[in-house]
């Protein structure tokens, strides 16, 4: 059996240590490129959200490698995700691919069959085996996300930024060559100690963007255009509002009692938007509010075209923009974005940002406070 | 020798060439066609210039639009910056006390929100051209008259028609319909600009608070007809500015100003560069999957600039310090 799975940020860092360590052969898709995006734009519904089109390219690279199975999580949520698995079965069917799609889903179709499923592709039939090595592929999650946000917080301070880069690219083509959660995580420590070598600028203080949205686009870098390496260019520390591993609390780790954090981000939204309008469209709306209130200087949401639940949430953002005085950028993705119009917006966006400081800042002169 | 500053915009449909004096007022302006040729009409543009223009002395050069970086590496900029800084700093300086800021180009609308001099807020059109140009111009072409009497043709309609503005593609065919109705030509652009104010509105200028002094640029606001729609739209007086083709270049211009005064040094490389060959090349790198589509950009024989490679190998082996657009 050799394993595949649709990229999603760092989620499959995790997989492959996951997967590995439970003995399985694991086949990476290729990073996702413009040719992943062809692919998938070219064997995908017109209209269908960016993420599926990604996911069909990832496929079929991965299939051209070797894969015969492709392991995705489902969800029963009001959102175009939750048909995900049978949409992307039925394309594959018809390209004419012979290859076994399993699903974890909540188990709406009995527990029976979500253990059949899982004890297929983790190659064991024991709980404790599974348990143990779950533990341990959220750790490697955990400290690649870790990585990623420290990664984002040197570049916005960093001397010379390229070298940001060049520690994170090395890191993420090393992957390919590892196996197992062990040599995983050795590799996230290397990358770790080098970049805390890069030089900083100490007195300088960044200013804070925070990035909202729907959470494919924002945890994959393909897919955003790179934003977080592009805002710390401009010398932006970005925080994202989710992260794959921020998505393994709220549905796994902490099932079914939802996590703390979710539940906190949902009574924030509470006054814009008090009931769930699928995918991330609540929690889009809660972290715009608690960004704001942790003072952030901007906000920028991401959303694929034709999202529904995030075009509710941009109906709110400008209500949001007013009450709290914090700008926010709408950003919608889809493969006829253009890079030079999206850029324009960003670099915009943040003279803007800039502007705004000065100005707070000449007041406080003024007034001495 | 008068000391002046060059603004350059380098947008998809237009380049525009600016020189300003000490004061910020416009001594020279030049409105070219970039007909998918920014280098050589670039340069085209800056022959002319210096034929036209004698006895000065550059002492600084900014530029703007979608081809700003590229424009920036053949002319050697001062100032790089985007479209909607640029615009909003050149409202700015020629309407003061502006607030609201509409401004439609050929491939995009925008508008941004001033208070107290700053900008606060933008918007810019998403993923749709009903409101720019370029539909203008062929909806024009449609009817079969120039574009530049459009504007004259709306202001004489005494009933005007309802188009369905909301995509470029469905305007275009409910324009069909109403010809195929036997509407006037005058209704007929009449309902076309009140159908591109009221996509505006709706789209750009969705949620954001719209005061006056409203100040229109950009190549619409030479269109009287859409000057008009906008008025009656919101009730209030719309001001053009004498330079609204060009304010982008001027606004970069000032900038440029601004920075080198201050620095005392200009990068600008000399009006020369209108005479040396400037060449582009790309070739796809395979090293990794990325297959990202490296470009080059030649002086003569000299790479004076690499761009486009996701990892930075190639940008890097060059000395450059404009990574924000790999």
């Amino acid at each position: 059996m050799k394993i595949t799975f649709p990229h999603m940020g760092n989620t499959y860092v995790a997989a492959k240590a996951l997967l590995e360590d439970l003995g399985n052969e694991v086949i990476l898709p290729p990073k996702c490129s413009k040719k992943t995006l062809e692919l998938g734009t070219k064997y995908s519904p017109e209209n269908i959200c960016l993420p599926l089109k990604i996911n069909i390219g990832n496929y079929i690279e991965s299939i051209e490698k070797g894969a015969d199975t492709i392991v995705i999580t489902g969800s029963c949520g009001p959102c175009r995700f939750g048909f995900y698995p049978l949409l992307e079965q039925e394309i594959l069917r018809d390209l004419g691919y012979d290859v076994d799609l399993v699903t974890f889903d909540q188990p709406q179709e009995g527990i029976i069959e979500l253990i059949r499923r899982v004890t297929k592709v983790t190659n064991t039939k024991s709980p404790y085996k599974i348990l143990r090595s779950g533990i341990k592929a959220k750790k490697v999650l955990d400290e690649a996300d870790n990585l990623i946000d420290f990664s984002n917080s040197v570049r916005a301070r960093a001397i010379d930024k390229f070298k940001v880069d060049v520690i994170i690219n090395k890191f993420y083509k090393d992957i390919e060559n590892v196996y197992g959660v062990k040599e995983i995580l050795r590799l996230i420590e290397d990358a770790r100690k080098e970049m805390s070598k890069i030089k900083i600028d100490k007195d300088f203080k960044p200013m804070r963007v925070g990035i909202i949205g729907e959470i494919y686009t924002i945890i994959e870098p393909f897919v955003n255009l790179e934003i977080e390496k592009k805002l710390g260019y401009l010398g932006i520390e970005v925080n994202k509002s989710l992260s794959p591993s921020k998505w393994v609390d709220f549905h796994l780790a902490s099932f079914p009692f939802r996590s703390k954090e979710e539940k906190r981000t949902w009574k924030a939204a509470k006054p814009y938007l008090e009931t769930m309008v699928g995918g991330h469209g609540r929690e889009t709306v809660g972290n715009a509010v608690m960004y704001a209130e942790e003072g952030y200087d901007g906000l920028i949401q991401i959303l694929p075209l034709t999202c529904m639940p995030e075009i509710v949430a941009e109906s709110i953002m400008p209500t949001i923009q007013n009450d709290y005085d914090i700008p926010i950028l709408t950003l919608v993705v889809d493969e006829m974005t253009g890079e030079s119009g999206y850029l324009t917006r960003i670099e915009a966006f943040v003279d803007l940002l800039k502007r705004r400081r000065e100005e707070i800042g000449s007041e406080d002169l003024l007034f001495g406070s | 020798m008068k000391t002046c500053y060059l603004g350059v915009d380098v947008g998809s449909v237009s380049t525009n060439l600016v020189l300003i004096d000490e004061n910020n007022d416009v001594i020279y302006k030049k409105y070219l066609r970039t007909q998918g040729k920014p280098i050589e009409v670039l340069k085209k543009g800056l022959n002319e210039l210096s034929k036209e223009m004698k006895d000065i002395e550059i002492k600084g050069a900014g530029t703007t639009g979608s081809g700003r970086h590229l424009a920036s590496i053949v002319l050697g900029a001062d100032e790089v910056k985007n479209e909607i800084t640029a615009h909003a700093i050149a409202s700015i300086n020629s309407v003061p006390n502006a607030k609201t800021i509409v401004e439609i180009g050929g491939q995009d609308s925008k508008i941004i929100i001033v208070r107290d001099g700053i900008v606060v807020d933008f918007a810019m059109n998403t993923v749709c051209a009903a409101g720019t140009g370029s539909f203008l111009d062929r909806q024009a072409d449609r009817l079969g008259i120039h574009i530049s009497e459009f504007g004259g043709l709306a202001l004489n309609s005494k009933n005007p028609v309802r188009i369905a503005g909301r995509c470029a593609v469905f305007a275009e065919s409910d324009m069909i319909h109403k010809q195929q109705l036997g509407h006037s030509q005058e209704d007929i652009a009449k309902g076309l600009c009140d159908a591109l104010v009221r996509n505006y509105l709706s789209n750009v200028g969705k949620g954001k608070e719209i005061l006056g002094d409203i100040v229109f640029q950009g190549g619409v606001a030479a269109n009287i007809g859409i000057k008009r729609a906008f008025e009656e739209a919101l009730n209030m007086d719309v001001i053009v500015p004498d330079n609204y083709d060009v304010m982008g270049a001027i606004g970069v211009a000032i900038l440029a100003s601004d920075k080198t005064k201050k620095t005392g040094v200009t990068k600008f490389k000399g009006m020369n560069i209108a005479n040396v060959d400037h060449k582009v090349r790309g070739f796809e790198c395979q090293d990794c999957a990325n297959i990202c589509e490296v470009i080059e950009i030649m002086a003569e024989d000299d790479i004076i600039s690499r761009y486009g490679d996701k990892c930075g190998k190639w940008t890097n082996s060059l000395e450059i310090t404009d990574r924000t657009m790999i």
